[in-house]
């Protein structure tokens, strides 16, 4: 290797190992800021280190029964919403994906509509129309806020699992002696499960972190953690919401790694003799 | 009907009555004037044909040729617009495949990833609600004929193409089915696997005396399987015979040309003359072309190929017609002057064999 060579690698290696550092702090940076401000006792400008370390905080956090019961809420509601929305919209995704019938791309195409428009101004339709079905302020009305956010996901994520099970698949198992039912049981859902658990992690996800709907339809009565966020940044020490602003990644995150194994490896193509 | 899988002594020898079983008599797999539509057009035109039981018949044809359909509308995939399909004397047309007595090993196998090799082929015998004991003995014994015994608990992604092809063959076998349906069984392996395991599923055919429909495209497979082949072109069966007949005595244009190869000649084509004959097309195959250096029409070479065992030799003849021949041995060279002398040739009129 010619050193001039050598000399660009070296520089060309210089370059990426900064470009990789600066994104480092740029995506870590606020995690870590975060993290180290939740256990602050004091931390103000221009100290570039925060003054003490303590657990006092958390503690704030795990004793006021207000948080106690917006964990509570959102527990309950994301759980929900991912049943309600599996229930709702799995079907829906197995007929866009196996069946041909008239409105067929508009409505798939119509299902982004809900995500293309601003949320506030969707809201804004949504708080008149319940007012009307006297919907404010109920757990119905609540739940039907958050699966609205999950619609996408549960049924284009699915849709395209239930496509991506080769029809013969399904035809062998008819030809081995099962009916449409127990084929979809035993070979369509198995082999479409991955991208279904995907898909509901997603609107777990989406639910948990729904803030805007649930304020404007389910405050005060139902708060859940990032509705919660709201008054806390106004009423507390900022040491408190970064405490509450972990607890509120902890679940995504989880959840993010777990489904991270099942979205690299796909089964799908093991054992389909691929043409 | 039972399969002695656990017989010793039928892995010596083919059953006797299962290749020679008289159409007369056994009732295997009949179709009567099978006829589908799919989108318009024809695919399948009147197709009526007997398969003994204990017979492999093929069905022969280009792509396109309605084969694939018609072996759908056996299985049960595809319900005929007429016609009727009779298995063991029961009419199953209009059966869900679910509760047809047939099996079929899909050409890309269609084994399901998510269950291992004992779990694809015990499904069928689940669905059927066999006792566990039962099951699971007769998967073995069945995965021991396929001599996959070792890939028991393998997924179907981490074994071999002939290995997952054995699989799909065994989850069929499993079912004991009065009708055998293999779509384009070879079509996915290697050629040398290809030669291999043609054999082996014929020896295994032979061997259980099971009723047998096979999809093709590949003529050697055809010949080289089957009990009879029928050649299918546009929907309709042209020829059903063995395969030497089918080869020796072709009784259409269409399966003089799709098996092996042979020479087309407008007009009457006579070992000493040609006429002209308005619409009579004259065919020779190329190994009854025969080249002598003194002696015949005079002809002069104009190209020579070698393949191997044979060598292809183009001639025309002085009368300006040019024939292919195959040679064995020793092969003229281009320009050499030959006399050429011909052995049979047939006669066809608008497709049909008039002499």
């Amino acid at each position: 290797m010619s050193p001039r060579r050598s000399v660009g690698s070296m520089v060309g290696k210089v370059g990426v190992s900064l470009f990789m550092l600066a994104l480092g702090v740029f995506i870590l940076g606020p995690l870590v800021w975060l993290a180290a401000r939740a256990f602050a006792t004091e931390w103000v400008y221009p100290h570039l280190w925060p003054e003490g370390f303590t657990l006092r905080w958390w503690k704030v956090v795990v004793n006021d029964p207000m948080m106690n019961i917006a964990l509570q809420n959102s527990v309950t509601f994301a759980v929900l919403t991912v049943l309600i929305s599996a229930v709702v919209c799995l079907p829906a995704a197995y007929a866009f994906s196996r069946y041909q019938f008239p409105g067929r791309r508009v409505m798939l195409v119509a299902l982004f509509a809900v995500n293309a428009f601003p949320k506030m101004g969707l809201f804004v339709a949504i708080a008149s129309l319940f007012y009307a079905l006297q919907l404010m302020q109920t757990i119905l009305g609540v739940l039907i806020v958050h699966v609205l956010g999950t619609v996408v996901f549960m049924t284009w994520i699915p849709a395209a699992a239930f496509s991506s099970v080769p029809r013969s698949l399904e035809e062998a198992a008819r030809d081995a002696g099962a009916r449409p039912l127990r084929v979809f049981w035993s070979v369509t859902l198995p082999m479409a499960l991955p991208a279904i658990l995907v898909a509901a992690i997603m609107s777990f996800i989406s639910s948990w972190d729904e803030a805007q709907g649930t304020y404007l339809v389910g405050a005060p009565d139902y708060m859940t953690m990032p509705t919660q966020m709201y008054s806390l940044v106004l009423n507390y020490p900022k040491q408190v919401s970064a405490v509450f602003s972990i607890l509120l990644t902890i679940p995504s995150v989880g959840l993010l790694l777990l489904v991270r194994k099942q979205i690299m490896g796909g089964q799908l193509a093991e054992g389909f003799q691929i043409k | 009907m039972t399969i002695p899988l656990n017989d010793p002594t039928a892995a010596a020898a083919p059953h006797p009555d299962a290749v020679q079983a008289d159409p007369m008599q056994a009732d295997g797999l009949r179709l009567d004037g099978l006829h589908k539509e799919l989108g318009g057009r024809t695919i399948v035109d009147d197709l009526s044909l007997h398969v003994a039981a204990g017979e492999l018949v093929c069905l022969l044809g280009p792509s396109g040729c309605g084969k694939t359909t018609t072996l759908r509308m056996i299985a049960g995939f595809l319900e005929p617009d007429r016609g009727a399909v009779v298995v063991s004397g029961r009419d199953v047309t209009h059966l869900p495949p679910e509760r047809r007595p047939s099996a079929m090993v899909f050409q890309n196998y269609a084994l399901w990833p998510h269950m291992t090799v004992a779990k694809n082929v015990a499904f069928p015998l689940k669905l059927a609600k066999r006792p566990r004991s039962e099951v699971n003995e007769r998967v073995d014994r069945v995965l021991q004929l396929v001599n996959l015994l070792h890939h028991k608990d393998s997924r179907p992604g981490r074994i071999s193409g002939g290995e997952q092809q054995r699989t799909a063959l065994a989850r069929a076998l499993v079912q004991e089915p009065a009708v055998l349906l293999l779509d384009e069984p070879l079509s996915n392996l290697d050629a040398k696997l290809r030669v291999r395991v043609r054999e082996d599923i014929r020896e295994i055919q032979q061997r259980l005396g099971i009723t047998t429909v096979m999809v093709t495209h590949d003529q050697d497979e055809a010949m080289a399987m089957s009990d009879r082949v029928a050649v299918m072109n546009d929907g309709r069966i042209e020829q059903v015979s063995a395969p030497r007949e089918l080869y020796s005595n072709p009784r259409t244009e269409f399966v003089a040309s799709f098996v092996g190869s042979v020479n087309k000649v407008p007009g009457r084509l006579t070992p000493s003359t040609l006429s002209a004959d308005d619409g009579l097309t004259s065919a020779v195959r190329p190994e009854s072309v025969r080249l002598d250096a003194d002696g015949g029409r005079p002809a002069r070479v104009t190209r020579v190929t070698p393949h191997g065992h044979f060598t292809e030799v183009r001639v025309s003849l002085d009368e300006g017609v040019d024939l292919v021949s195959y040679v064995t041995g020793a092969a003229p060279e281009v320009d050499d002057r030959v006399g050429v002398e011909l052995g049979e040739v047939w006669y066809f009129r608008e497709g049909e064999r008039v002499e």
